[in-house]
């Protein structure tokens, strides 16, 4: 594992927030639509008058057009309420959603004192953009894919003596 | 160097894997096309594209050419990405204290 270099892999933001944890987690996910510049920064063709983190993991962050469609900015891998929240970025330059292009924006929330939040953010995966990821789909897009390695792990199961099978279900 | 330049030269799979693997040091093209399903002119292709957009550098070795990562590539899209949070998070800050503030006024409102 090469050592990181955060000036290189990631990028990293600090603000302290005169609200308590819970006040900011909540402004932070529940109401990003509320704050996020959309006027600005936006990758539906039409204007945005919402954005949305769906509160779970595997949930998408989208923007709302004003025609009620929606586009993709990336989704939640980790939703830990008032703590930490890590959202994927598969958003480019000029705001359009290519889900290849995926880096992860993780945002930690720190109480620190009655009524203020340090608010820390890293956006990583800089180094990379994407490109592991789509090694990794290149694995399982090669041939046999996922189909063949549920084949496969179905075949050894099946093989297996059953006594270990009949220890494996207890 | 134009972020959207960059971007769009890690748009592509194949060019991301090409930019991977010189992370980890340099290759020759030959070597760069061994390693992967592609043929040789296709990565010559998405090297040149690559090197327009400064994310990699060549040099010759004999007959050879051997391309390098360009350490400061990725400076553009850092710069954009850092643009974005600090705005981001200039009116998120703003956004919570209203909330607290108001939070507060309700709560004495309500004695």
């Amino acid at each position: 594992m090469s050592e990181r270099q955060e000036s290189k892999d990631s990028l990293r933001k600090v603000v302290t927030v005169a609200a308590s944890q819970e006040v900011a987690w909540r402004v932070f996910t529940d109401d990003i639509g509320s704050w996020w510049p959309l006027a600005t920064h936006k990758i539906g063709r039409v204007a945005a008058v919402d954005a949305v983190i769906e509160p779970r993991v595997g949930g998408r962050w989208f923007e709302r057009g004003e025609d009620g469609s929606t586009c993709t900015w990336g989704r939640v891998l980790v939703w830990e309420p008032t703590d930490r929240l890590v959202l994927t970025w598969e958003i480019t330059a000029d705001w359009a959603h290519d889900p290849e292009l995926r880096t992860e924006v993780e945002i930690r929330f720190i109480s620190a004192g009655a009524g203020s939040t340090r608010v820390e953010l890293e956006h990583r995966g800089l180094d990379a953009f994407g490109a592991r990821a789509a090694e990794m789909r290149g694995i399982f897009d090669s041939e046999g894919g996922w189909t063949g390695l549920l084949q496969g792990f179905v075949a050894r199961a099946d093989r297996a003596p059953r006594t270990e099978a009949h220890a494996a279900t207890t | 160097m134009n972020v959207d330049v960059v971007l769009d030269a890690l748009s592509d799979r194949t060019r991301r894997q090409v930019f991977d693997r010189l992370r980890r040091g340099p290759l020759s093209v030959g070597e760069l096309a061994d390693g992967m399903a592609v043929s040789r002119p296709a990565v010559s292709q998405h090297l040149k594209v690559l090197k327009a957009a400064r994310l990699v550098a060549d040099r010759a070795e004999g007959t050879k050419r051997i391309y390098t990562i360009e350490p400061r590539g990725l400076d553009p899209v850092r710069k954009w990405l850092d643009g974005v949070w600090d705005e981001a998070l200039a009116r998120f800050q703003a956004a919570a204290e209203r909330e607290a503030k108001r939070e507060t006024k309700a709560k004495g409102a309500n004695r």
